[in-house]
């Protein structure tokens, strides 16, 4: 999927966050937003996954001659990898199944798609275990199994390994390395590593004042 | 002391030889307190969730109603649902007045701002990432919702632990509505009362005492149920 963004704009407390944000993803690859803390990145992310509303700006899914209408439908084939994932105090299983349930999949049509995400970012040995037990690296590889089950066409991961050590931020860069060879997603991502953006990005963006470059 | 250690003996040789008329007491205790939380959490909950999800106008004063009355004085309550359902109350012809209906609604009200106020509380409390990543996976708001209702369980069930306390231990309220008739509306504290005022303070201790148990063998489930299953969101 393809998105155009143009000239989005944000401020919270009447603090601009994003001064006039324009950029263009075509379907396929790794785009990588870089830029220092607090510089933007997860507000662009939000606001591109439609998690919250620009003040001004527009965004475009779609081709331009079959642009998207923002509805559940639309929001259902994109997501958003938050850096704080947002795991539900259930079981590992339960949190990979939950894009699935909430589309009114029945549970024994979860099990197969829950058991290949989860053995796809290393969890599959846990599958029964309680989700908030697990290390802050495999949480965040929950939350791209949670992601990747749904098969969205458009995949958003905000800072995946801010907080996780070299470990498995090894292991969530080689799993975003697979994703982007089966090729199903537009995946957008933000950090603040640049040598994590040389090693996984196609494309790398840069976020200053509230505003993108290409770079 | 000796009335209090008679007491415990008469308590045990009532839990062991519980005669059909105590039974029926501590039956309709349950039963009154019991249905009086069910319908306090079948309102209280969606109450809590509406105050705690959604903003509105007076929402601030709807909140502060709802822990000012957590206070409710029970006699206070006894004295309005008497009013309303007595013969020339507005729902007097009802006839619900000195029946368990009465007492069921009497302690309704008492268990009605604990379950909400608390479900409030135990709603705002859920960290707000929980909603945006069901959110971020494809959740309508109707789903987004259930999922922090789900999120909040052990605090909904402290909301649901703390009411069954109140109810349980009521009397003022249930008096007044109840009028505490042998057979009918006698349930154990009213008894207590009773037996207190006739100095059959033995069995009123006995009373007491399995009213006690019984509590506590409520709230020890429920405090497991609620250990066993309380994470804090990473």
């Amino acid at each position: 999927m393809k998105l155009a963004v143009s000239h989005i704009k944000k401020a919270y407390a009447g603090k601009a966050i994003l001064q006039d944000c324009s950029a263009v993803f075509d379907k396929g690859g790794i785009s990588v937003l870089m830029g220092p803390n607090g510089c933007g990145k997860s507000t662009f992310l939000r606001i591109c996954a439609l998690l919250e509303e620009a003040d001004r700006g527009e965004l475009l899914f779609g081709d331009d001659s079959a642009p998207l209408t923002h509805d559940l439908a639309l929001k259902r084939r994109i997501t958003l990898v938050l850096p704080r994932t947002g795991i539900f105090n259930t079981t590992v299983f339960q949190n990979a199944a939950y894009g699935l349930r909430v589309r009114g999949r029945r549970p024994a049509e979860v099990a197969g798609p829950v058991r290949e995400a989860l053995a796809f970012v290393g969890l599959e040995q846990k599958k029964d275990q309680q989700a908030r037990t697990l290390s802050s690296g495999e949480t965040q590889r929950l939350g791209i199994a949670r992601a990747l089950i749904i098969e969205p066409e458009m995949l958003f991961l905000d800072e995946p390994t801010a907080s996780v050590d070299q470990e498995n931020t090894a292991i969530i860069e080689s799993i975003i390395l697979d994703m982007k060879k089966q090729g199903r997603s537009t995946v957008i991502m933000a950090t603040h590593d640049r040598d994590q953006a040389e090693r996984l990005a196609d494309r790398v963006l840069v976020m200053n004042r509230g505003m993108i470059e290409e770079r | 002391m000796d009335s209090i250690a008679q007491g415990f003996i008469r308590a045990f040789d009532l839990i062991l030889h519980l005669n059909a008329e105590l039974f029926g007491i501590i039956l309709l205790s349950l039963k009154v307190s019991g249905l009086a939380l069910l319908v306090a959490t079948i309102l209280g909950l969606p109450l809590g969730a509406l105050l705690g999800l959604r903003r509105f106008p007076g929402r601030d004063l709807a909140i502060s109603s709802m822990n000012t009355l957590m206070g409710l004085p029970p006699v206070v309550v006894g004295l309005f649902v008497y009013l309303l359902i007595s013969r020339k109350g507005p729902l007097g012809f009802l006839g619900l007045l000195y029946s368990p209906s009465a007492m069921i609604i009497a302690q309704t009200i008492l268990a009605l701002p604990i379950v909400s106020a608390l479900c409030h509380s135990a709603i705002v409390n859920v960290d707000p990432v929980i909603g945006q990543a069901a959110r971020t996976l494809g959740a309508t708001p109707g789903q987004v919702t259930i999922t922090i209702i789900k999120e909040a369980r052990y605090g909904i069930l402290s909301s649901i632990i703390a009411a069954f306390g109140r109810v349980m231990a009521e009397v003022g309220s249930i008096l007044i509505v109840g009028g505490n008739i042998a057979g009918y509306t006698r349930v154990m504290t009213t008894t207590i009362a009773l037996e207190t005022d006739k100095g059959n303070f033995e069995l009123a201790l006995a009373l007491g005492i399995i009213l006690l148990a019984i509590s506590f063998f409520v709230n020890a489930v429920l405090h497991g149920v609620q250990k066993r299953g309380a994470m804090p969101s990473p």
